[in-house]
C-alpha cells in the first residue's frame, strides 16, 4: 500500500472548510437536534399566532407575528448555538472525539472553528426559514433600511451565544448533564427576554434581570429591524456592545476551562482509565 | 537515532505516581511491546508520547518531537489507535475515514484502507450500525490513514473473543510486514509474544524487565526444571543426583543449569535400578513464568 501523496498539506482555511461541512452532514442526520433548531420554533409561531390571533398587540403596535417571528427566529439561532454547541460538544467529549481528534494534526482551534462555524451557518438556516414563514404567512414586513442592522445583530448574538455554548461544554462535567444547563437557563431567561411574552409592565427585578442576560438585547435589537413603525437604520450599539462583552467573557473562560477528555465519565464511556 | 527515546519519565497524580522514571528506546521497524497489568502505568507512558498528558520529568524525543510541543507537525506522523475511542456514529465508514484522513499531507488510499480491515460490506454504513469488533477495526484504519511512521495500539484486543483477536493480530502482523514502527500496550502475555520483537514489562510506574519474548527476564539463561514422579517406596534422598528435592503430589524436581548431564546421570540410575521415571518432563521457564515473577501478580 502506498501514500498518495500527491495531496500535501493541507492548509487551515481547508481543514476549517472541512470541519463545517462535515459538523453539518452530521447535524443533518441527528434528527432530533434538527427538529428542535428549525421545527420546533416554527411550531412554537404557528401555535402562538393561532392562540392569540394576528392582531396587533396592545400597546406594542406591532402584530402579534410582527412580535413573535423575530424573536423565535432569536430563539431558533440560540438553540442552534448556544444549545447544540454545548449539548455536541460535550457529547463528543464523554465518546472520546475530542480526544480522538486532538490526536490528529487537526488544530484544535480549527476543529473548534469548525463546530462554530456549521452551528452558525444553521443559525442563519433556522432565521432565515423562520423569516421566511412570517413573510411569506403572516404578514411579516422586510426593510431594506434595517437589513444590515439585522444581519450585524444576528452575527454578533450567535457568535455571543456560540462562546456561551462553549463556554458550558468547557465547565459541565458531562453530556448528560450539559442539557439541564443549557434549558434550565435558556427557557427562564427567554420568558422575561420578550422572546415568548410580551410583557406588558414586568415587575421591576425582571426588568433589570432580562436587561443583563443577553437574550433580550439580541431578540429586542433583531426584532427592531422587523418593526414597521419605526424608521432609521436600526443599529443600537449598547446592546451590541452588551452582547460582545458577554461573547468576550464566555469565550475567554470557554478558552481556560475547555478539556479534550472526560474525566468525571459520562454514561457514553466505560470508565475512568486515567490512571492505568 | 531510535524512533522514541526516552529518559526518567516521571508522571504523577497527586500523591500517586504512575511512572516512575521509565526509559524507552524503540528502533525504526521496531514492534516494542508495553506489557504490564492493570494500573502498571503502560497507558500513561502511552499517553505522555501520544502528546495527550504532560510529563512532570524526563526526556523525551519521539521521531526526532517533544511530544508535548510537536503540534501539528508531529501528528502528521504517527498514528493513534485508541483503546475506547469513538468516531461520530452519523458519518459512515468512508466518510470518517476521509474526512480523518484529508488532514494528513500524506494519506493511504481509502478502499485500500477498507479492505485491510475487512469492512468492505461496510464501507458505506453508518457506523452506529457497526458491531463492537467492527467498530475497533475501523479505530485501527483511522489510526492508519495518514500513512503514519509510528502507531501507538493501546490494548488493541481487549474485550475480543478469541477469534476476533486472531483476526486483529493478523492485521498487525500486516502492519507490521508494512515497516511501521508500533508501540503497542497489552496485558495479554500471547499477544506481546506474538506480536512483539521487544518486550518491555511495566509495573508500579518502572521497567522491571525488557528483552525479546526468549530471553525476556532471563528466560534463556535460567535453570531448567527436570520433574518426575518416583515410584512409591523410593525415598528421594536416595537417588544419587545432586538438587533433588521433593514437591507437592509426591513429583520430585530438580533445577539445574546443566540438563544434559544431570539427566543422564538420573536416566543412567533409573536405568541401573530397573525403574520407570513416570512424567518424566524438562522444561524452562514460561514468558507466563517470568512475566508473574516479575510483576508479583497477586
Amino acid at each position: 500500500m502506498t501514500s498518495d501523496t500527491l495531496a500535501g498539506r493541507p492548509s487551515i482555511l481547508r481543514l476549517a472548510w472541512d470541519q463545517i461541512r462535515y459538523q453539518n452532514k452530521i447535524f443533518w442526520r441527528t434528527p432530533i437536534a434538527a427538529f428542535f433548531t428549525l421545527v420546533f420554533p416554527l411550531m412554537l409561531l404557528v401555535l402562538f399566532t393561532a392562540i392569540f390571533g394576528n392582531d396587533q398587540i396592545e400597546g406594542l403596535g406591532v402584530t402579534t407575528a410582527q412580535f413573535y417571528t423575530p424573536g423565535l427566529a432569536v430563539f431558533a439561532a440560540v438553540s442552534a448555538t448556544y444549545t447544540n454547541l454545548a449539548i455536541g460538544t460535550s457529547i463528543s467529549r464523554d465518546a472520546g472525539i475530542l480526544k480522538r481528534v486532538r490526536g490528529t494534526p487537526i488544530p484544535p482551534v480549527v476543529y473548534i472553528a469548525g463546530r462554530i462555524g456549521s452551528a452558525v451557518y444553521i443559525a442563519f438556516l433556522a432565521v432565515v426559514v423562520m423569516m421566511g414563514v412570517g413573510i411569506a404567512f403572516y404578514g411579516v414586513e422586510l426593510f431594506p433600511r434595517t437589513l444590515g442592522a439585522a444581519l450585524l445583530t444576528f452575527f454578533v448574538g450567535t457568535s455571543c451565544f456560540a462562546a456561551l455554548g462553549m463556554f458550558v461544554a468547557a465547565v459541565s462535567p458531562n453530556g448528560d448533564t450539559t442539557p439541564a444547563i443549557t434549558n434550565g437557563t435558556l427557557l427562564p431567561i427567554a420568558f422575561i427576554s420578550d422572546v415568548f411574552i410580551p410583557l406588558n409592565d414586568p415587575p421591576g427585578w425582571m426588568v433589570v434581570a432580562g436587561d443583563f442576560f443577553p437574550l433580550k438585547p439580541f431578540a429586542v435589537v433583531f426584532r427592531e429591524a422587523f418593526d414597521p413603525t419605526l424608521s432609521g437604520a436600526q443599529f443600537h450599539w449598547p446592546e451590541l456592545g452588551l452582547l460582545v462583552a458577554w461573547g468576550m467573557v464566555a469565550a475567554a473562560l470557554a478558552i481556560r476551562f475547555f478539556k479534550w477528555e472526560s474525566t468525571s465519565g459520562g454514561s457514553r464511556r466505560r470508565g475512568n482509565r486515567d490512571l492505568e | 537515532m531510535p524512533v522514541v527515546a526516552v529518559e526518567g519519565l516521571i508522571k504523577r497524580y497527586g500523591n500517586l505516581t504512575a511512572v516512575a522514571g521509565v526509559d524507552l528506546a524503540i528502533e525504526a521497524g521496531e514492534v516494542f511491546a508495553l506489557l504490564g497489568p492493570n494500573g502498571a502505568g503502560k497507558t500513561t507512558v502511552v499517553e505522555i508520547l501520544e502528546g495527550h498528558r504532560d510529563a512532570d520529568a524526563g526526556s523525551i524525543s519521539v521521531l526526532g518531537f517533544d511530544p508535548a510541543t510537536g503540534g501539528r507537525g508531529y501528528r502528521e506522523r504517527i498514528g493513534i489507535v485508541l483503546q475506547d475511542g469513538a468516531v461520530e456514529r452519523e458519518l459512515s465508514v468512508r466518510e470518517a475515514l476521509g474526512i480523518y484522513g484529508s488532514a494528513y499531507p500524506a494519506r493511504l488510499p481509502i478502499d485500500d484502507l477498507i479492505h485491510m480491515v475487512g469492512l468492505e460490506e461496510k464501507a458505506d454504513a453508518r457506523i452506529k450500525t457497526l458491531s463492537g469488533g467492527q467498530q475497533r477495526r475501523l479505530e485501527l484504519a483511522l489510526g492508519l490513514v495518514g500513512d503514519p511512521d509510528l502507531v501507538f495500539l493501546d490494548e488493541p484486543t481487549t474485550g475480543f473473543d478469541p477469534s476476533a483477536r486472531r483476526q486483529a493480530w493478523g492485521v498487525l502482523e500486516s502492519l507490521k510486514s508494512l515497516g511501521k514502527t508500533i508501540l503497542l500496550t497489552t496485558h495479554y502475555l500471547d499477544e506481546a509474544q506474538h506480536l512483539a520483537d521487544r518486550i518491555a514489562v511495566i509495573d508500579h510506574g518502572r521497567i522491571v524487565a525488557e528483552g525479546t519474548p526468549d530471553t525476556l527476564g532471563g528466560r534463556n539463561d535460567a535453570a531448567a526444571l527436570i520433574r518426575f514422579l518416583p515410584p512409591s517406596g523410593v525415598d528421594p534422598r536416595s537417588i544419587p543426583v545432586p538438587g533433588i528435592r521433593a514437591v507437592e503430589g509426591g513429583a520430585v524436581q530438580l533445577e539445574t543449569d546443566s540438563p544434559t548431564r544431570a539427566l543422564h546421570e538420573l536416566t543412567s540410575w533409573a536405568v541401573r535400578e530397573g525403574i520407570e521415571l513416570q512424567r518424566l518432563a524438562i522444561t524452562r521457564p514460561s514468558l507466563e513464568d517470568v512475566y508473574l515473577e516479575l510483576t508479583g501478580d497477586e
